[in-house]
């Protein structure tokens, strides 16, 4: 009976206490920094399209909802013909985030995409890519692999030996 | 001629003031709820999300009005009016002030235990009609529930009845001018108090509804305005036995003079609607042999010996 009445006493007091309740549109709910939201294609730090077009986040997608098609440009760097997410079945794992090799495919705090259409949530390529390096400020694929492009050969990336000559003798 | 023209005013008057406070003890109680719950409750439609009541309104009279196949659909359409009746009429006898009163019956605390007598039909009725198995688990425990608690219930109102002498309810506030009776009858509030929670099957004792375990109880087939009935019935069960609280134990609308009765009135029975949600936002539902073992083992010798003991010290002190 005692209980009974502390209980309700506490319940009361509960009156003067903070409420916890964020008023959404008006006020934002705070975010961290690896919230799973919108699928954002990164670029590297000289502008250019960090995706190779491996296939990798299309492959660890668990609902199927990446698809791009792979393309060589002249200069030897790959990239995505296209690349289509559709946001209304995207499940916002992030294990395309984790599959990414080259960091291009982030998750970013955002989650208003609400639509009225159901169509405006297939987000094309330009749709997905933007101006910034997302969470690896600084990383750039081709500048630490040793794939050669045009205007930079083998072992001329950073960090990496050139390549040793096995027709020679000499050390 | 005036007399009559009054009458209808205050007749007119309380159904209004009744059916508005039932209808505002939506947004109500979800305010207090959330306020007790470190929420907001409905705050967006109009100012302090009042306006939620008229949504909710036109929600319920715009719903499919669906009587099932297999209900018997006589009594299933009769029943929501029942409740809603009953603590309608029951109201009549209330004095809302000194001079605004429906009814100045002499029986009138037998009427209001009559027709919340009556209210039990509603929940037995609701739920035989209806012809589902949890619906009528439901009915079977609101009877259970209500008729027990209605045996002490009266009684607990007998300690009331001797120190005033009248079952007048107007001569009962005016009785309580010396001394409210929450201090002679203490024992006899807080067993009213708990036996009108039961009576209202109000949570925590709203066992016959226990949506956890028969999803809504008596009135899981109803839909639309006849459910609305019940829930308008159930809001204005919580003001009829907040209102009943204080005009039997907290002296009507007796109070300072720089406010008029009436005021006085409606201030105390917001203080014990209030209560009402504090219980609901704070206590857990008690199992259901639980209810009844704590109904006839405690509250029943309880309100016995608060009979027995309030009669000897009357007779003592005469």
């Amino acid at each position: 009976m005692f209980s009974l009445i502390r209980s309700m006493w506490l319940v009361f007091l509960h009156m003067f206490h903070k409420r916890e309740t964020y008023q959404y549109p008006e006020e934002k709910a705070p975010l961290p920094a690896r919230w799973r939201g919108r699928i954002a294609l990164t670029r590297d730090p000289d502008g250019g399209e960090r995706c190779v077009g491996c296939y990798l986040c299309a492959a660890a997608c668990p609902v199927d909802c990446i698809s791009l098609q792979a393309a060589e440009a002249p200069d030897g760097r790959r990239y995505p013909s296209f690349f289509r997410i559709n946001f209304s079945r995207c499940i916002f794992c992030g294990f395309c985030e984790e599959a990414c090799p080259t960091y291009a495919i982030q998750l970013l705090p955002d989650f208003e995409m609400a639509e009225y259409n159901r169509q405006n949530l297939v987000y094309e390529k330009e749709d997905l890519t933007i101006n910034s390096q997302g969470k690896y400020p600084g990383y750039n694929y081709y500048k630490v692999a040793g794939m050669t492009i045009s205007g930079k050969d083998k072992g001329e990336a950073a960090k990496e030996e050139p390549p040793v000559d096995i027709k020679s003798l000499l050390p | 001629m005036q007399q009559a023209v009054n009458y209808w005013w205050i007749i007119g008057g309380v159904l209004f003031v009744l059916l508005n406070t039932a209808a505002g003890l939506i947004w109500l109680e979800r305010r207090m709820l959330a306020l007790w719950q470190d929420r907001y409750g409905p705050n967006r439609a109009g100012p302090f999300g009042l306006f939620i009541v008229l949504a909710d309104t036109i929600k319920l009279f715009f719903k499919e009005d669906w009587i099932p196949p297999f209900a018997d659909k006589i009594v299933f359409v009769f029943a929501p009016a029942v409740v809603v009746a009953s603590v309608l009429m029951s109201f009549a006898v209330i004095p809302f002030g000194p001079n605004v009163l429906v009814a100045d019956f002499n029986i009138g605390l037998l009427f209001f235990l009559a027709m919340s007598s009556i209210g039990v039909y509603s929940v037995v009725l609701g739920g035989w009609a209806s012809n589902n198995k949890y619906s009528l688990l439901g009915a079977m425990r609101g009877a259970s529930q209500m008729i027990s608690y209605e045996v002490f219930m009266g009684l607990a109102l007998m300690g009331v009845v001797l120190l005033s002498g009248t079952f007048n309810l107007r001569e009962i506030v005016e009785a309580q001018r010396g001394m409210w009776y929450i201090i002679p009858q203490f024992l006899g509030f807080v067993i009213f108090l708990i036996a009108g929670v039961a009576e209202t099957h109000r949570l925590p004792f709203d066992i016959p509804e226990a949506e956890s375990e028969l999803v809504a109880g008596f009135h899981a087939e109803y839909s639309g305005m006849k459910f609305g009935m019940f829930f308008i019935g159930e809001y204005l069960g919580i003001t009829l036995v907040s209102s009943m609280i204080v005009t039997l134990y907290f002296g009507g609308w007796l109070g300072p003079a720089f406010l008029p009765g009436v005021v006085w009135f409606i201030l105390k029975t917001f203080v014990f609607i209030s209560l009402f949600i504090l219980l609901r936002a704070s206590m857990p539902r008690p199992r259901y042999d639980q209810l009844m073992e704590y109904g006839w083992k405690v509250l029943f010798p309880l309100s016995l010996l608060n009979l027995l003991a309030t009669a000897a010290i009357i007779l003592i002190l005469k």
